[in-house]
């Protein structure tokens, strides 16, 4: 049976070196494959070929309280080049009329509403030139940001240096098959002392647009630099593509800051659960010298199942870790997310706020770590977990898990789980705003501490977003 | 521009009103009195739409229109305001932005353009001093840690920032000192005008010493057992209403 798909599968892999993508299907010749059109370097083949080996052994987790229908590996292809323009809508005519509704509401510009709905485009477009004038800039502050494969290309020493010490690729099941297979995604170096001049955002990087289902990103602040970096898009991205397995790794060196920002809003699946995106994804950061600073925030509102717990080591002394989350979960969408914050270093300390909010069936799960290692003096961690139901048939879980070695750790944690009450929407209705106003502003206010370590625009665009998931949820 | 006429309802099938007549005329200001249990409070969230509040009989008609189907926030959009005897706090609701959501949505609604941040905190801000607010509040959570007194005087505000065509008082004068109580009346004296009507729902004949009624109805078990003017009140005052049963 075994020799059966090896063989068909080399049938199909021969006759698709033609076209621009692989038929599906995973062994080593896929992952040769993939290495080779990228023209990496060896120790990467190696690399992939020891994490795939390893993913072999491996078993998909199951602890996290999620329904995941089965994944069927062999049936995915791993390699996708970006669509060709004649594969392309011609124009936005061809596209989902109710994609380009939401897209109206959330006020995006129409050039803009091309590029996301993959419309093809002349040589000439705004923002080519827009991202140029950005290269030469961070250029300029001796910023590194590439396409991930482009600074393999460039910069090997670099990538070899830090790829997969942050997140081993024997980390988790996803992580492994995310190393052996990956596609593209993003690389950042800022230098000693730089501070990045702008948010870098995918956004400007058009060509980050398809770079598939298994992105991976890389981001390095050396001694005392800044960064903040903008994940994703707030408009919604209809993909074909079910599972999705990313791997962002983070090191920020002594009195470094990183702030890694994202809005995800993968397309959920319909009101019956089908479809949509499995948004499995591996973040964590390395606070690796003293003093440094790493915070995520994150938008969570699409994806059928989101599964991620961007988590922060505290190495250096003193150094902060932070994760701001708001988690919404509509009609049968599921999210298992949280974070780990595992204190090494001396007087390290960690902020942890999440806001979940379920509505429809949907199933909102906080899952989240707070560690303290034995050296860790004076650690502290301060944790506060809200969650907002807005139907009777969704749910939300905590589970926070608290290990303290040390005896000096102060760890607080606070959790509410509330509804909004018939006499709240009265007091609104009744000074005009419609019920969804009344939620919307509600929910809102619910947000608030989270949507405000948001940079300003996205701030913005998350608040649209927020309002497009809740639509209907209620009434 | 205002009258029930023949008003039964209930909550929770248990009959509360039972066949009431008011007819309010513009500019004038009416109270309704009566012991605790009357029917006052249901007569007010009837009027108001609010959930539960079963409409069994009659007609509410507001400037020529019966009112009784419509959704809560299409009749405070025609311009129905009640000011709440509890009014509800919501966390993390900024006041402002509260404020000013409701302001456009009923301006919207008569026809006017929105405000924006700028131009709508400048009119609320210049409201606030009628009710002697402190601007402060202007910026926490809706009524989230407000004292009996400023969540009185945020009702009021509203009032004076919504300008509604009718304004139902639920027993505003609770829990208010004398300062309070002369600042909100004020507020409400400051909005009388020919073409604005009021409904005064209170036990006490305190606060129509600073608002002066020109009726007063007596609610008893669901009816109006008495109407008059504001010698009606005193007497109230002076004599309760044991004497209305005889």
């Amino acid at each position: 049976m075994e020799e059966l798909f090896e063989k068909k599968y080399q049938y199909g892999f021969t006759s698709d070196i033609e076209s621009d993508s692989f038929l599906p299907g995973l062994n080593e010749d896929v992952i040769r494959a993939i290495s080779a059109r990228k023209n990496e370097p060896k120790f990467l083949l190696e690399w992939r070929l020891k994490a795939y080996r390893h993913w072999l052994t491996m078993k998909e987790p199951n602890w996290g309280k999620l329904n995941i229908s089965p994944i069927d590996y062999n049936a995915i292809s791993y390699y996708s080049a970006p669509k060709s323009q004649k594969d392309r809508p011609k124009s936005l005519d061809e596209v989902d009329p109710e994609l380009l509704k939401t897209y109206e509401r959330l006020g995006i510009p129409l050039h803009e509403q091309k590029m996301l709905a993959g419309v093809a485009m002349d040589a000439v477009f705004d923002s080519v030139s827009v991202a140029t004038t950005f290269k030469e800039k961070l250029m300029d502050a001796g910023v590194i940001f590439l396409p991930f494969s482009e600074a393999v290309e460039k910069y090997p020493e670099l990538v070899e240096q830090y790829l997969g010490t942050v997140i081993p690729y024997k980390d988790n099941f996803f992580a492994a098959l995310n190393s052996a297979v990956f596609s593209d995604g993003s690389f950042v170096y800022v230098p000693k002392g730089v501070r990045c001049p702008m948010e870098l955002s995918t956004y400007f990087r058009i060509n980050a647009l398809n770079t598939g289902q298994f992105e991976r990103t890389l981001i390095i602040a050396d001694e005392g630099s800044h960064v903040s970096y903008l994940e994703g898009c707030s408009a919604p991205m209809r993909d074909e593509n079910q599972l999705h397995a990313a791997v962002v790794e983070l090191v920020a060196h002594k009195d470094s800051e990183i702030k890694y920002s994202t809005v995800q809003n993968w397309y959920p699946g319909d009101e019956n659960g089908v479809g949509g995106i499995y948004n499995f994804v591996t973040k964590r950061g390395i606070c690796k010298g003293d003093r440094a600073k790493i915070s995520w925030t994150q938008v969570e509102t699409g994806s059928a199942i989101t599964w991620k717990y961007p988590s922060v080591i505290l190495k250096g002394d003193d150094s902060v870790g932070e994760f701001y989350s708001v988690a919404v979960v509509n009609n049968r969408q599921q999210a298992d997310t949280g974070t780990k914050m595992i204190h090494l270093g001396k007087r390290t300390s960690s902020t942890i706020v999440s806001k979940g909010i379920s509505t429809g069936h949907g199933q909102n799960t906080y899952r989240g770590l707070v560690r303290v290692s034995p050296l860790a003096e004076d650690a502290r961690n301060h944790t506060e977990c809200d969650s907002l139901l807005l139907t009777p048939h969704c749910g939300a879980h905590t589970f926070p898990y608290i290990e303290s070695k040390h005896p000096t750790a102060q760890i607080e944690h606070e959790a509410t789980t509330s509804n909004i009450s018939e006499e709240e929407l009265f007091y609104c209705r009744q000074r005009g705003l419609t019920e969804e106003q009344a939620i919307n502003l509600i929910v809102n206010g619910f947000c608030k501490t989270v949507f405000k370590e948001l940079p300003m625009e996205f701030a913005v665009e998350a608040q649209k977003l927020m309002e497009i998931s809740l639509e209907g949820s209620v009434g | 521009m205002f009258s029930v006429s023949n008003l039964h309802a209930s909550v929770d099938d248990k009959k509360i009103l039972k066949g009431i007549e008011i007819d309010v005329k513009p500019g004038e200001v009416h109270a309704i009195m009566g012991p605790n249990g009357s029917g006052k409070s249901t007569l007010a969230n009837l009027v108001a739409g609010k959930d539960g509040y079963t409409l069994d009989e009659g007609s509410i008609i507001f400037n020529g229109q019966d009112i009784s189907g419509l959704e809560p926030e299409e009749r405070a959009c025609l311009g129905i305001f009640l000011a709440f005897q509890y009014p509800v706090a919501i966390s993390g609701v900024n006041n402002m932005v509260f404020l000013q959501a409701a302001l456009n949505s009923v301006r919207q609604a008569r026809g006017e353009l929105p405000l924006d941040a700028m131009d709508a905190i400048a009119f609320i801000k210049d409201r606030m001093k009628l009710v002697e607010m402190k601007s402060d509040l202007l910026q926490r959570s809706l009524n989230a840690g407000f004292s009996g007194g400023e969540k009185k005087r945020n009702e009021i505000l509203q009032m004076l920032v919504l300008e509604p065509k009718l304004a139902i008082l639920d027993e505003t004068d609770s829990g208010l000192d004398i300062d309070a109580l002369k600042t909100v009346s004020d507020g409400v004296n400051h909005m009388r005008s020919p073409d604005r009507s009021f409904i005064i729902v209170t036990h006490y004949q305190r606060l129509l010493d600073h608002i002066k009624p020109d009726f007063v109805h007596v609610l008893k078990d669901g009816k109006i057992i008495k109407s008059g003017n504001y010698e009606l009140a005193l007497k109230l005052e002076k004599e309760g209403y044991g004497w209305l049963d005889q």
